[in-house]
Parts: structure tokens; sequence; C-alpha cells
């Protein structure tokens, strides 16, 4: 397969930054060459935090405007924005559970319907994986699994080289013991219902 | 064992650019190791402080960079291999330190990082610090991978040694927060301990001393420069006749751009790592065989103008540019995107832009910028100082999470500029104007620039209050430890500093030391400063609560939640404290169980006592 250029982002707590580095160790750990980017520090107090994961011949660890061959939206109005980085034929997994940021709760702005939003997103681009991972990861048992879930998604819509197996396997040998089974769980469901919808 | 303290050479790992760092300090033999944490650079120090528990490596989070660099000087003069590490404006701090250090030189191999941030993603300005090789005199490295991390971490011990100068590793923030592969060396031994040798006319430095020292270190600069010609680190890439000369994380801009534009047969890449001394022998071929040049460089035309001196040094008079090619701009990071462009405009190439998607027509989205977490005990504080002062007090602020308290509905940051100019700030504001100033910093800020400040507030009789943010760490930067903090439960020892008994010693007659989760107290303790004639000082103790989860003492505390029959909408808990645990259900307030930290200052501030702890 060729050069896969893939954005993650969520908001600060959610656990993007674990799941492109273990992405990138998956990766890394099938022979093929990668590069992981995060924002630490600021960005991470409740704002957006974005990460990319490069892989096959690219050196550069940012994903321009119009570049990222994968989205992977962790809450939907931030995929929504980070749309930026897509073109027509960006794959976009999205999480549809929103989390309002507080400058709606003070009444700065509104937070769009979700169907809305995700309407937004599929006028945009070709190929969209819309699930609710919150739902998921509750359902696997831990509601802080969503990394996992969306991990899963991922392998499960095919558009990366990274199998399932190699991805459960780089999981396992980064997990506390008492978060294991929630998390092969939460990862198992997210790669099924990837696999339901893009039939 | 610490995963970087693994003995495999030849092993690949998945390093963070920091972690490669570190690993390429203890492949040289690290033995002391002292900074003062900050975004990008933290990593570094964080392992250090991990391993120094399981080695011989000696390791401290110094009070602030120009401690952490002299306290680092004393180590690599008596001959112990020494790393400083530092974000870029700790350079600014560690400046006075750093530009006679240069004179005097070392003994034991010295590194100090500094990690610059374009984009500024986690700093108040963007300052191009390789200015600060040129300003030293002393030599500079930059990296490009994370392979390249390492490796020149440990090819800087060397060099330091072989010059007998401190060696700047330049990184930005793009390479600190990077993981990729790193292939492992071997671990050496390391040298804990060495004699000092005394020697007057090298490390005293009077004028006298230092006239001959400045002249050491040009020789030694001239020695520097002929290293540079002959660095494994700097050489031209490729055969073609257009030029582009790149150094750091444009680096990989430049050579993905090649690539995805097919030049590789017409491109030479100028790649200097070891950049400065700039290696003006190396240059010269390069700019005489090129019938143009580009340079891409982040920040400062730095390398862009040593080669247009270059150029005209050796009557070269083919064009040299840089800023101005393209987008290439003295602000902020590059990305791929925009050096392939400017890359393709410069040579005249063609080249379509990929199709970005138009998001021209989509509704105004909801910002969503950092906030204060569920439960942290600034906003409380936030809360109570301005019940009494009110949104027209002047408020100094300084670096930490709490610059957050800008963002309204909180709206109580006025001024930051550096650590520590809250207090000294406020000095100035408290004369210049009949404003009432009450200024904010916290406990780690404090210890490293606040006391000097302080000290010129009492004893030139200035007028003000200053709150110290007392959260038990260093929050921002990943909670590290700072002089007032008990480390027994991160497992190392040091003697802890009261910050009371700090205040009071810079001669502060009216202190008082407040839980800001108690509202009216901490309401009355504020009242009673404004009043005071002088100097009040207000320390508001309440552990950092992700800290307190960290180390695993988080009280157990019932989450909150709003009784609707008793909530009469006023919304004073979601308009004037903006908890993130809060949100609007349909018209009314609403609190996430998951999020709420049970703080419990929305239920003290509700009027109708509707906020009431969640029954078990």
């Amino acid at each position: 397969m060729e050069t896969r250029r893939c954005v993650f982002v969520g908001v600060g707590g959610q656990g993007n930054l674990l799941a492109s580095r273990l992405l990138g160790e998956a990766a890394l750990s099938m022979g093929i060459p990668a590069v992981v980017s995060e924002i630490h520090g600021m960005a991470q107090r409740g704002g957006v935090v974005e990460s990319y994961v490069m892989m096959r011949g690219v050196t550069s660890p940012i994903v321009s405007d119009g570049e990222a061959d994968i989205l992977i939206g962790f809450e939907p109005l931030e995929t929504l924005r980070t749309l930026a980085k897509c073109n027509r034929k960006t794959v976009v997994i999205t999480n549809t559970h929103p989390l309002p940021p507080f400058t709606v709760s003070v009444g700065q702005g509104k937070y769009p319907p979700v169907d809305e939003v995700l309407d937004l997103i599929r006028a945009r681009i070709d190929h969209m994986i819309a699930l609710n991972g919150t739902r998921l990861a509750e359902e696997a048992g831990n509601p802080l699994s969503l990394n996992m879930v969306m991990l899963g998604a991922l392998a499960g819509s095919g558009a990366t080289s990274i199998t399932g197996e190699c991805m459960k396997e780089t999981i396992a040998g980064s997990t506390k013991k008492a978060f294991l089974e929630s998390n092969l769980k939460a990862f198992d469901l997210g790669m099924e219902e990837a696999k339901r919808l893009t039939g | 064992m610490h995963k970087l303290l693994v003995d495999s050479p030849g092993k690949e790992m998945l390093l963070l650019g920091n972690e490669a760092i570190a690993r390429g300090a203890l492949e040289a033999g690290l033995a002391f190791a002292t900074c003062y944490p900050g975004t990008p650079s933290s990593e570094i120090p964080e392992q250090f402080f991990k391993i120094s528990r399981e080695t011989d490596l000696f390791f401290e989070y110094s009070t602030n960079e120009k401690v952490a660099l002299e306290v680092g000087a004393g180590a690599a003069v008596s001959g112990l291999r020494t790393m400083v590490t530092m974000k870029h404006v700790g350079v600014n701090v560690a400046a006075d330190p750093l530009m006679t250090l240069a004179y005097v030189g070392i003994k034991g191999g010295m590194v100090i990082v500094t990690a610059d941030d374009p984009s500024l993603f986690s700093s108040q300005n963007e300052q191009d610090n390789r200015y600060y090789a040129r300003l030293s005199g002393l030599p500079m490295l930059e990296p490009t991978s994370t392979q390249e991390m390492k490796e020149m971490t440990v090819a800087a011990f060397d060099l330091s040694e072989e010059l007998d100068l401190p060696v700047m590793i330049r990184t930005t923030t793009r390479l600190n927060h990077i993981r990729g592969a790193v292939r492992l060396g071997e671990l050496k031994p390391i040298k804990t301990k060495d004699t000092f040798k005394k020697n007057p006319s090298r490390f005293v430095t009077v004028p006298a001393v230092s006239r001959n020292l400045h002249k050491l270190l040009l020789e030694r600069y001239d020695q520097a420069q002929e290293m540079a010609e002959k660095s494994i680190f700097n050489r031209i890439i490729g055969n073609g006749r257009w030029g582009i000369a790149a150094s750091g994380v444009s680096m990989n801009y430049v050579s993905d751009a090649i690539t995805d534009l097919g030049l590789s047969d017409k491109v030479s890449i100028l790649k200097l790592g070891f950049s400065w001394p700039i290696p003006k022998g190396l240059c010269t071929r390069f700019l005489s065989q090129m019938d143009k040049v580009l340079v891409v460089e982040e920040l400062e035309p730095v390398m862009e103008n040593d080669l247009k001196v270059i150029a005209q040094e050796n009557a070269i008079t083919i064009p040299i540019n840089g800023k101005g090619a393209g987008r290439l701009s003295r602000l902020f990071e590059y990305d791929p995107g925009m050096v392939r462009e400017a890359v393709a405009e410069y040579f005249g190439v063609d080249y379509q832009a990929p199709e970005m998607v138009d998001l021209s027509d989509l509704p105004e989205l909801p910002e969503r910028p950092p906030n204060l977490c569920a439960g942290c005990p600034h906003r409380a504080t936030y809360y109570a100082v301005k019940q009494v002062f009110g949104p027209d007090a002047i408020y100094p602020t300084d670096i930490g999470c709490y610059t957050l308290g800008l963002l309204p509905p909180i709206s109580m940051a006025d001024f930051v500029i550096c650590m520590g100019s809250s207090v000294s700030s406020s000095c100035g504001f408290s004369r210049a104007t009949d404003q009432e100033v009450v200024s904010f910093i916290g406990d780690s800020t404090f210890f490293h620039s606040g006391i000097t400040g302080l000290i010129d507030g009492v004893h030139n009789n200035h007028r003000f209050t200053l709150v110290i943010l007392d959260n038990g760490t260093t929050a921002m930067t990943g909670h590290q430890p700072h002089p007032g903090v008990d480390t027994g439960p991160m497992g190392v020892e040091r003697t802890l500093i009261s910050i009371e008994d700090v205040v009071r010693g810079c001669g502060v007659k009216d202190v008082h030391v407040v839980r800001p989760f108690k509202v009216k107290k901490t309401i009355g303790a504020v009242r009673a400063a404004k009043e005071y004639n002088g100097i009040s000082v207000i320390i508001s103790e309440e552990v950092c609560p992700l800290f307190a989860k960290a180390i695993g003492r988080k009280k157990r505390t019932r989450p909150f939640h709003v009784n609707s029959d008793k909530c009469k909408d006023h919304r004073d808990c979601i308009n004037q404290l903006a908890c993130p645990a809060m949100f609007l259900e349909g018209d009314r307030v609403s609190i996430d169980k998951n999020l709420c930290n049970g703080c419990s200052i929305c239920a003290q501030i509700c009027p109708e006592n509707a906020i009431l702890p969640l029954k078990e």
C-alpha cells in the first residue's frame, strides 16, 4: 500500500494521542516506516488536540490542508472543523457523540444538531464512516476506551494496511491488565461496526 | 527498568523526539542533568527524573533556567558530562550565565537544549534561538528527525569536549513531539565524580581575564568552523543546479517536496545540521555550483542572510531567496504543502495543489479554546477575588495554567510578558495609575522569578495584592515538582521550602493563607488584603486535581447535580464559573457527573442552594 497520511482529532482527555502512538507502533512492528506527530502542553486543557500518523514514504511530520488520506474524529464538531485537512477522497471516520464546548454553555455560539454536522461532512467527502463510538466504549465496559473503538473502526475500514491482529497485539502490549479486556472489546466493537457500515 | 535504559545496541524503538535526545545523552555517558521544564522541552527532563531514581545519574528540577545553567556549569567545569534543557524563552533567563560560560568553557561535555516554538503552540513569543549561537559564539546543532536527535546529542558531547565549549542543540516543537524510529547505540558507563582544578585565569572572569578569554573564544570559534566543514551532519545532496538550503524540520518538507514534484535530478540540497559556525567552505562550493538557491527555514532569515554574505564574499551573483518565496514567511511553522508550492513556484515547475474541500459555506462553528479543568482551584480563587475587586482592577498575570483566566467569563488577565512579570509589573501599575492592582502568579513561577519582584515591591513601598496560586505542582508543563513541593510521593528526597516563609522573609507583613474551595472565607481574606496599605499577599492552597489523581492522592468527593425543583435558572454557576462539567440541557443548567470533580464551588454560590451532592 502507498503513503498514508492520517489525522486524528479530538478533545483534550479523549485519548487520541495514545491512539496515534499505538497506530505508529503497530506500523513499525509490521516494518512500515512511520512518523507520529503530537501537540502537548496548553492545547490539552480541554481544547482541540490533533495528532498525525504518516506511513511509508513521507518524512514530513505534518499534514497540510487538503492532504489527509484518513481523518479520524473523536467528536463530530471537531471532525467537521478538521475537514480543512481533507479532500473529496479522504476516508473520514467519526464518532457521532457530541461534546459541546463550554463556549456553547455560556452562550457564545450554538452547537449545530449532530445530524446536520454529519450531513455537512457527507456532502463534502465520498467515504464517511459515522459511528457512536462513545456508546460502544460504554458497552465495552469503559467509557475511556473510545480511542480503542476508533482504532478498531480504522482497522475495520480497511483504509490502512495495518491488520486488526497487529493493532490488537500492540494494544495488548501497552495496556494495564485492568483495562485489557475492555480495551480489546472496545476495539472489536469498533471494528465490527465499521465493517458493518462499509458493508 | 526505564525503557531508555535498554542496553540493546541495534534495536529499533519508536521514540518521542525528546526521548531520543534523552537516550542520546545516556549513550554519551550523561552524569548530570538540570532543567526548568517548559513546553516543548519538558519530556527530556521527565526521562532524566525517572532514570535518576534507577541509576547514578544526578538530576534536578532547578528553580529557573539561569539557576539550571549555573548548577550545570559547576558540574561541567568539574569534569562531568552535563545536559541542561529549557524552552526557547528559558534561554533568555539563562542568557546571563550563557554568554560568559562561553568564555570560560567547560571540561566535561556540556549540551544545552533550546526547544523553540514556531507557531506559539504553548509560548508567549516565537523567537528564533539560532541567534543565541551567534550571540554567544557557541556551536549549534539542528537535528531533523528522531534518529538525528539521538545521534546529534551523542556527537554534541564529543564536540563539546573537543572544543572545551558548551554546545547548543536547537529543536522546534514539531521535532520534540514527533515519534519516530530510533536505532539504539551502546550505553556508556558514567563518571559521576571528578575534581575541580582551580584556575583563576580561566574561571574568574574579572576584566583582565575576560579580555584573554574573548580572544580564546574566537580561536575556538575558528576551530569549530573547521569542524563544521567536515561534519557528517553537513552535506550537499544531489547533483542538480537548482539549490535548496534547509535545516531543522524544514529539511523533511524539502525532501518530500522534491519527491512529490519529481525534481531529484534537478535539485541539490545543502543540509546544515551542524549549523553554527556556518561551514563557509561547504556553502561556497554549494553556491558556486547552483543557478539559483531557495532557503527553507522557519522563523528568521538566519541561514538566508549568512548565505548571502558568503555569496558576496565570493563574488557569486546567483539569486538567493527565502522569505517571500511563495508563502514562506517569518511567521509560524511551515508545512509540506507550503514548501512544495514554494519550491514549484521558485523554480518554475508545474504544480497542481490538491483540491481541498470547500468550507466557505459552513455555518459558524462554536470555538473550543482550552479551559481551566473541572474542579480547578484557580477558578475558585479568581471567583473570590472578582467578588471583592470587580472587573475594573488591573490583573497582571503570569505563565501557567492560570493564564487561561484570560477567557470569559473570568476575564482576569490583563498583562503578561514573561515568567515573574506579574509581580514586578504590578509595582509599576500601582505607581503609574490610581487603579487597584491584583496580580496572580503560580507556585512554581513564584520560585522561578516572582521573589525578586516581591522584594522590590516591599522595599520600594508599592501597594498591590499578590495572589500566589499554590496548587502543589508545576501543572501546565506536566506536573513537575518545585521547591515548595513535598517530593516524597514522587520517590525523591528534597527539602520543602514554605511559600509563606519566603513571603514573610521578603518583608511582607500582610499575609493570608486560604483554601479557595471555602468561598466565604476566601472572600473575607481578599477583603482584608484590599484594606491593607502596602503589599499584601494571599496564598491560595489547593492541589491541582489532575496531579492529585496522578499521584493517587485524590480525596473521595461526590459529584454534584442540579436539583431542578429548586433551580430558578439564575445561571450564576455557569455564567460566572464556566466549569466544563456544566452544560445546558434544553434551557436548564446540568452537571456532567463524569466530569464533576466535587469541588462544590457552584453549590456555594448558587442563590437557591439548588446544587447538591449526588446521593451514593
